[in-house]
Parts: structure tokens; sequence; C-alpha cells
């Protein structure tokens, strides 16, 4: 990549802020180079995004027809999997499972919801419900 | 010796530049990655991430603080700990005393970090060099961030002590002694020696550029009639561990051409500055294979993984040629 070809297009996923990326000069020698964005990168990027974005929209639904419990929907808002759920609250991926049904999320003791909502780092009342 | 936050392609590398520049020994962000042997390829189809497959272009966290640690004749202090108090005040202590630590985070809890880019990665190196005195925020230099930067207490405790793989359990570092002036002649040839050896020899069919025609081979598995979406999100995910994620351009290929420049000038081998140039090209073409599959995520041009793979093998074979060359060149 010569440096009038490092990309400077705006990349939204960055937030304004600029990437330094390896380009080679007039001079021959490779410079690091500021970069506003590549659209390659934002479309990499917004895909993974939107991913995530559509679990957490489609478990909203489903929280608000009683199919699932809010604790799917946060998870999933937080860009966390049953898998890294587990590993941060030490509870079996059975068991978080379980607790997406929402009779079982309802009935759940404080001190339990006080451990997701800790690792979540957010509220026990944010915990118990949908935006 | 006041504190120069450097812009930086990648977190490690850009971490262990500044922090060996203040302590006295000058080298860039190419140099630190280089001489750690850190560049790679790897496609580890049993290690997912949301579901998808690892690749990376690198070897795995803290290789390159680690690695420089020989050839520089520095040491490095790690630290970890068993509580968030204890890591907190053991960073005040050594902030205190005036010195930059290099931390382990996890990126999604980072508030500076625009939020698309916040996945729970649990691998991303910052430094901190102070305290706010009025807000008690920390004082960062992120790499990766064009300029300095501020965290509160609280946001940096969750980032430190986040859970997981590779979880960073408050990780610090630090080196305890100067480093010494390199022996360019002798550090430099087994550094680049052993790059090739990870791209050529590496036991494992899944590294180097056998994983690299491993990953052509599971392109072609992809059923992009019936699945889709799912090929789409395979075939991205490559995409963001070569571009997205601080690689300095086409997977670290860029930072490895800078670094073999310099490594050209240090030992007096003109060769290395052709080889330079070759990889520049090879980059290029990772950065068309980038494009091609970028496109065909927008539905620009239509999905077709075997492309895409005969891309990736031709990528392969370039780059078995390339460090074997490289080799020969030592």
């Amino acid at each position: 990549m010569r440096e009038d070809e490092v990309p400077q297009e705006g990349n939204s996923t960055l937030g304004g802020y600029r990437k330094a990326v390896y380009a080679r000069g007039d001079d021959g020698r490779i410079h690091l180079v500021a970069s506003a964005g590549w659209e390659v990168e934002e479309i990499v990027t917004r895909q993974a995004v939107e991913d995530l974005d559509r679990l957490a929209e489609d478990a909203r639904q489903r929280v608000l027809t009683g199919q699932t419990s809010p604790l799917e929907y946060h998870m999933h808002r937080l860009r966390m999997d049953v898998l890294l759920l587990s590993q941060l609250t030490g509870l079996w991926q059975w068991r978080i499972r379980r607790h997406l049904r929402p009779d079982v999320f309802a009935g759940l003791k404080p001190s339990l919801l006080a451990r997701y909502a800790e690792v979540m780092g957010i509220g026990l009342e944010e915990l118990k419900k949908v935006d | 010796m006041e504190f120069q936050h450097r812009h930086a392609s990648h977190c490690e590398s850009g971490v262990m530049s500044s922090l060996l520049s203040h302590h006295g020994l000058p080298i860039s962000e190419a140099m630190a990655f280089g001489l750690s042997s850190a560049l790679s390829f790897a496609y580890l189809p049993i290690i997912k991430i949301n579901g998808l497959p690892l690749v990376a272009y690198r070897m795995p966290p803290r290789h390159i603080v680690k690695g420089l640690q020989k050839p520089l004749g520095v040491k490095m202090r790690f630290e970890t700990f068993s509580s968030p108090q204890a890591g907190e005040a053991r960073l005040n202590e050594l902030l205190a005393q005036d010195k930059l630590v290099g931390m382990q985070t996890s990126i999604f809890w980072l508030p500076y970090i625009p939020q698309d880019l916040r996945f729970h990665f649990n691998a991303h190196n910052v430094l901190a060099f102070g305290r706010d005195g009025q807000s008690g925020d920390y004082l960062l230099s992120d790499p990766v961030a064009e300029h300095a930067v501020t965290c509160p207490p609280a946001d940096l405790a969750r980032a430190r002590f986040a859970k997981g793989i590779m979880a960073p359990r408050g990780l610090l570092y630090y080196p305890e002694n100067k480093p010494t002036t390199p022996d360019w002649q002798r550090i430099l040839p087994k550094a680049i020696r052993k790059t090739t050896r990870v791209m050529l020899d590496a036991p494992l069919p899944i590294i180097g550029a056998r994983g690299i025609r491993r990953l052509a081979n599971a392109f072609d598995r992809l059923d992009a009639k019936k699945a889709p979406a799912a090929t789409k999100l395979f075939i991205g995910q490559v995409v963001r561990a070569q571009e997205e994620i601080g690689t300095g351009g086409a997977g670290f290929r860029f930072i490895y051409a800078s670094f073999l420049q310099e490594a050209a000038a240090l030992l007096g081998k003109p060769q290395l500055d052709e080889l330079a140039e070759s990889l520049i090209d090879i980059g290029d073409e990772w950065r068309e294979f980038a494009l091609a599959t970028a496109r065909m995520i927008r539905d620009r041009d239509p999905l077709e993984p075997s492309a895409l793979s005969g891309k990736l093998r031709k990528l392969a074979d370039r780059e078995q040629a390339f460090f074997l060359d490289l080799r020969r060149a030592l």
C-alpha cells in the first residue's frame, strides 16, 4: 500500500478516531500513517455488531411475548453468550439456560440475580425488565 | 523523564515500543513486533469465538511482551492479583513511584473505545502513566488511540478483572532493569529465522502457510446457497482479524515489511529491502482479498466462497515462497 492509497473514507465504527496503518512513501520507506478508515473495515465491523443487535432485538420481542426471560435480552445486548456468562458468574451453562425460562427467572433468589447484575455491570431493576 | 504517548497500529507492540523507549531504548513499533517474531498465521477451528473459529495473523497474546526479554536483555516483571482491590492498590503504588505500567484489559469495559469496537476481547494492552489529581481518573496511553486518554477507576478495575478466555487477572507488567544496547547482528537473524520456522515448518497443518490453505478448504465447505448468513459471518470474521483489530493493514504484513526495512539497514543487507517490497505486494493482495470479501457481504458481488478460497490458496503459495526466500537471505 502506498501512502497516497491509505483509505480516508471516514469509517463510522471508529467513532471519529483515526487508526494507524503502515504504508510505503515516495522515498521507498514504510511509514505510520493515520487513517480515517476503510469501508471494508466498516462493513465487517458493522456486520458483527448488527448480528449481535439482531440477537438482542429478537430476544427483546420474545421477552415481551413471554417466551424468554430478560436475562437473555441483556446477555445479547451486552455482547455476551451463555458460555461467557457461565465463565463470568461461575454458574453451569445448563443452569443459565434454565434461567432463560421466564417462569424460572421470575422465581430466582435476589442473591442469584445480584450475581448476574454484578457481572453485567447493570442494576437489579434493569436486569428484570427490557427497555 | 516526561512520558510521550505514541500512536501505533497494534496494542501490544505499541505498548512495548513506548515502554522500552521510555526506559532508554528507542525502538519502533515495527521493531518490537518483528524482533519478538510475532508474525504468524493461524486458523484454529477448535477455538470458537461467538461460534466462529479463531483466525489470527499473529502469535498469541503476551508473545511480544515476553519475546522481547531475551534479545534485549530486559527482565519484565509480571504481577497478577486475586482481587480487584489488591490490583488497584498495587497499580497506585507503582504510579506513585513514577513507574510506567503495562496492563492487560478487556476492551469491552474501556469507556473511551468507540461503542462498535467494544467486544469481549480480554487481551487488550494499555499503559498507565499517572492519575488525574482532581478526578482520580487514570491517565492511559492506549497505543491504538491517537492521543492519551483517561479512564475512571471503576471502569479500569472491571476491564482489568474481566473473566473468560485469556482473563487478565489484573495483569501488570514493567521492566525491572534497563535494556542493553542490542547486538543486532546476532538477534535480528535469529528473530527472522524464528518467523520463517513458524510460517513454514509448524508441526500442525493449521499454522503458517499450511493454515492459510486449511482456511481455504473451510471456505469451500461453506454452503452459500442454503446458509448465506452463516457464510457471510464466517468470511467476515477473517477480514475482521485481518483489518479491524489493529494490525497496521493486511494482517500485520505491512508492519513486518517495515521491520524488514529496519533490519536491512541495521544488518547492511539490501536483500531484505527487496524482500520488504515483495511483502508489501503480498499485503496488497491480502487487502484485495478483504475487499472482495466485503463486497460479497454487502451483496455487491454474488456470494461465492470458492472465488475467495482461490485467492487464499494463491496467498498461501506466495507466502510460502516469500518465507523461503527470506530464510535464504539470512
